[in-house]
């Protein structure tokens, strides 16, 4: 760990130059379902966060204990035992966030974020930098949800948090499933250009280089879905 | 019978898990470059959905039995993990065409919202064990027309010129945002068959 980033680099490196949701393309899932009004937005923002944190900081603790071969499983048991505890939190303290998020609370198990993050960071770094990248990743998260899920609201519901703002009739289709596809992206085409004009490049489906299944992938790679994207990100 | 229909055709069409509920949207971008390999992946979702559906369906009366609600996500996701493991093993020594054919995506599978979602919607609906199985077949069927569609899309829009600022991951999300589209245009359609 000799040339290891400061602390402050893993923080903001999570909310814009590797933002998991508009840069390495990572739960996509929670981003189109959760944003349709900024409040459950901001809800499953914190919830992720607080599970990204502290599952990092445990895994990252527990890298030396952890055998390499079971570590996927291992590191499952460990988010789902956080995601429980903010369920139980989320339904005793906010039942109207839970009535919001339904399903999609207990489906922060499968977050690609957060085993992606496990796998990618935690299981290889210090306690106090997985528990730093995991806020500054679990910020970057909630901040592209509000994003997306601002556009979605004003436009579909004529509001932002609840307060109405849009002096014209709402058009109800942004807070359906086609405009949370279309609207998240355009953000990602925005985001694109603010990346272009930082000299960045382009955000693409980097599964096989973002995901934790990406040792799968690879064996897929032989004239299937990876090599495409492979070749996706050389043409662009 | 009736209502073995409405809950397939609900699954399938209006509310399509991936379309209108977005769940899978991992491999419904990923992997739907390609027919073949769309096919392959939801043959290996159906497949997998009923057999977790039918393990934790049980399960659950279990363990509401004993008073360990609580335990829901967390015996889920391990059952599913483990079962996936299991499949893979058991394909691979008894079935070896079809592990040729559907092993490769098992392990992707694992971490697919669509599969515990399915199983804790079927609980959360309150379902009963043959409407849970019939609403898991009817979620991988969705999946399936939803993969398959949307790689026909695909293949579509690799031969169009698209505005620079869109090319790549936004126009494919703008091509899935019309896809969805379409299956709106399901709404209704299953209660006024059954009325």
């Amino acid at each position: 760990m000799a040339k290891q980033k400061t602390l402050r680099e893993e923080f903001t490196k999570g909310i814009i130059k590797e933002n998991p949701v508009l840069r390495l393309v990572l739960g996509t899932c929670p981003t189109l379902a959760t944003t349709t009004s900024m409040e459950s937005a901001i809800g499953m923002g914190i919830s992720a966060a607080i599970v990204l944190v502290c599952s990092n900081i445990v895994i990252s603790a527990l890298r030396k204990v952890i055998p390499q071969k079971v570590r996927i499983p291992c590191y499952i048991v460990v988010i789902a035992a956080f995601v429980t505890i903010v369920q139980m939190l989320v339904k005793a303290f906010v039942p109207s966030l839970d009535e919001q998020l339904g399903v999609y609370l207990p489906l922060i198990v499968v977050n690609c974020i957060i085993l992606g993050r496990a796998e990618a960071f935690a299981g290889k770094n210090s306690v106090v930098a997985s528990a730093v990248d995991g806020l500054g990743m679990g910020i970057g998260f909630t901040v592209a949800l509000i994003v997306i899920s601002a556009v979605r609201e004003l436009f579909g519901a004529g509001s932002l948090l609840g307060h109405a703002l849009l002096p014209f009739p709402a058009m109800t289709i942004f807070v359906l499933a086609p405009g949370g596809f279309f609207v998240f992206g355009l953000v990602m085409a925005c985001a694109n250009k603010l990346a272009e004009m930082g000299g960045g490049k382009k955000a693409e489906l980097g599964g096989c280089k973002a995901c934790p299944m990406a040792d799968t992938c690879q064996k897929l790679a032989k004239g299937d879905a990876c090599e495409k994207e492979g070749k996706e990100t050389v043409e662009s | 019978m009736k209502i073995f229909f409405s809950i397939l055709l609900t699954a399938i069409l209006t509310n399509n898990y991936i379309l209108s509920k977005f769940l899978g949207i991992c491999p419904f971008l990923g992997v739907s470059k390609k027919l073949n390999t769309a096919v392959g992946m939801s043959a290996a979702v159906i497949f997998v959905m009923m057999l977790a559906s039918a393990v934790t369906y049980p399960l659950n009366t279990f363990l509401e039995n004993h008073d360990l609600g609580y335990l829901q996500t967390i015996v889920f996701i391990l059952v599913i993990a483990a079962l996936v493991q299991l499949v893979e093993i058991v394909l691979k020594k008894y079935i070896p065409a079809l592990y040729a054919s559907l092993g490769i995506y098992l392990p992707l599978i694992t971490t697919n919202c669509a599969v515990l979602g399915v199983t804790i919607l079927n609980i959360d609906s309150g379902y009963s064990f043959a409407h849970a199985m019939i609403n898991s077949l009817g979620a991988g069927l969705g999946f399936m027309v939803a993969m398959v569609m949307f790689a026909g899309v695909r293949s579509r829009l690799e031969s169009c010129q698209v505005p620079k600022f869109l090319q790549g991951l936004p126009i494919t999300l703008i091509a899935a945002s019309l896809t969805s589209l379409s299956f709106l245009g399901f709404t209704g359609l299953v209660e006024n068959m059954f009325a």
